[in-house]
C-alpha cells in the first residue's frame, strides 16, 4: 500500500431490504483484499461490517455505511434512522435480540451482531437516540505485512 | 439410552430442575430454525440448538422433545427455563460446538 | 479430510464445484444461524453445514472464508444462491442426510470442529 494514501466511499442502505444484504460489505471486503491487506484484518472487518449492516437492514428504516481506509486502520461507520436502542449495555449481550420471529427464521435475529462486532474491531463506539436512529463506529487497525 | 445418559457421556451442564432425566432418547434432530423442527423433530428426539429465546421451550413441548442442549457456551433466558420447568423438558448446555455436540451424541447413540 | 471425502460420506451431490474437490478442509461449523457463523468462524477455509438455503447463506459464507457449504435433507439451493456462490468461488454440495447424521458421519470421519480445538 502506498504510504499516506487513503481509500474512502460510502453505501447507502436500505431497512428490510434483505435481498440485497451483505451487498456493500462485499464490496469493502473485495476493495480491502484489493489493498492487499492482510486476509485475517480482511475477514474481521468484513464481519464487523456486515454484523452492522445486517443489524440496519434487520431494526432500521434506512441507513449510510461511510469507510475510510489509510495505511494505519480501517474505520467503518454505520449511521441509521431508526427505533435506536433504549439499554445499550443490554444490546450489547450475548444472545440478547429485539428481531422479530420471522427475522429469526431468516438466520438472523440470534442476538450476536453487536458483540460480533466488539469482538472483530480494535475501538468499538456506539451511540443511539430512542426514535432517531444509532450510529455504530469500528475501527480495525492494519498490521504491517511481514512478507518482503 | 436416556438423557442422564446423554449428559454424562457429553459432560453437560443441566440448567432445568423438573425435567425426567430417565427419560428414553430416540434419536436426534439439530436445527435452529423453529419452523424447521416443528416440521422434521419426531418425539422423543434431543435437539441441539444455538437459539436461546423462549419460543424453544413452547416447540419442544408442542414436539414432546426429550430435552434441548444448547451449544457454544450459549445461556438459555431466565424466561425460556422458566418455561422449560413448567413444561418438564430438560434443557442443558455445552461449551462444544453444535458440530461436536452433534458428532459426539452421533457415535453414542449407534452404540 | 478433501472436499471430495466430505462428499463421498456424505453420499452427497455436488450442485457447484468452484474449485478442486482435493481441497483440504481442515473444519465444520453447523449453524443455521448467520451471526453465530460469525462469531465462531475463527479458522478460515472450514466447511458449513446447514439447513439454511437462502442467498445469504452465501454471503455470510462468503464474509467467514467459508469454502463450501453443505445443505442437508436435500435443500437445494436457488437459482440466485448458485450464481452468487459461483462468482464468490463457494462449492455446493447437497445431501438427503440429516444434519445430526451428517455432523455424525463427519465428527467420526475425523474432521474438527471451526471452533478452533484441534483434534
Amino acid at each position: 500500500m502506498e504510504a499516506n494514501k487513503n481509500t474512502e466511499g460510502s453505501f447507502h442502505l436500505t431497512g428490510g431490504d434483505f435481498t440485497n444484504a451483505g451487498a456493500a460489505s462485499s464490496e469493502l471486503k473485495s476493495i480491502l483484499t484489493n489493498l492487499n491487506i492482510s486476509p485475517d484484518i480482511v475477514r474481521r472487518a468484513a464481519i464487523a461490517t456486515f454484523e452492522g449492516e445486517m443489524n440496519v437492514i434487520i431494526h432500521a428504516v434506512a441507513g449510510v455505511m461511510y469507510y475510510l481506509i489509510t495505511p494505519d486502520c480501517i474505520k467503518v461507520v454505520l449511521n441509521d434512522m431508526g427505533p435506536g436502542i433504549p439499554d445499550i449495555q443490554q444490546a450489547m449481550r450475548e444472545g440478547y435480540s429485539t428481531a422479530p420471529d420471522w427475522v429469526r427464521e431468516m438466520g438472523w435475529g440470534a442476538g450476536m451482531g453487536l458483540p460480533n462486532m466488539k469482538k472483530n474491531s480494535d475501538e468499538f463506539r456506539i451511540d443511539s437516540v430512542v426514535g432517531e436512529g444509532t450510529t455504530v463506529e469500528v475501527i480495525i487497525k492494519i498490521k504491517e505485512d511481514k512478507t518482503p | 439410552m436416556n438423557i442422564r445418559e446423554v449428559v454424562d457421556s457429553l459432560s453437560l451442564d443441566v440448567k432445568t430442575e423438573k425435567g425426567d432425566l430417565g427419560r428414553t432418547v430416540t434419536g436426534c434432530y439439530i436445527s435452529d430454525l423453529l419452523s424447521d423442527v416443528m416440521a422434521n423433530a419426531k418425539e422423543g428426539e434431543v435437539w441441539i440448538t444455538l437459539q436461546t429465546h423462549p419460543n424453544i421451550a413452547a416447540v419442544a413441548a408442542l414436539k414432546n422433545l426429550a430435552c434441548i442442549i444448547i451449544t457454544n457456551k450459549r445461556n438459555p433466558e431466565e424466561e425460556t427455563l422458566k418455561k422449560a420447568e413448567d413444561e418438564r423438558i430438560t434443557v442443558a448446555v455445552s461449551p462444544l460446538s453444535t458440530f461436536e455436540v452433534g458428532g459426539m451424541l452421533y457415535t453414542l447413540l449407534r452404540c | 479430510m478433501t472436499l471430495g471425502k466430505v462428499t463421498e460420506i456424505l453420499e452427497g451431490e455436488v450442485v457447484l464445484n468452484t474449485g478442486d474437490m482435493e481441497t483440504e478442509i481442515p473444519s465444520a461449523c453447523s449453524t443455521d444461524l448467520m451471526s453465530d457463523l460469525l462469531h465462531f468462524s475463527s479458522r478460515p477455509k472450514s466447511l458449513l453445514i446447514t439447513g439454511l438455503n437462502n442467498t445469504q447463506v452465501i454471503r455470510t459464507a462468503e464474509i467467514a472464508d467459508i469454502k463450501a457449504v453443505v445443505f442437508v435433507l436435500d435443500k437445494r439451493p436457488d437459482r440466485e444462491a448458485v450464481e452468487m456462490a459461483r462468482q464468490k468461488g463457494i462449492t455446493l454440495i447437497v445431501t438427503r442426510l440429516s444434519r445430526f447424521t451428517a455432523c455424525g458421519r463427519l465428527y467420526a470421519g475425523g474432521l474438527g470442529s471451526c471452533t478452533g480445538e484441534n483434534r
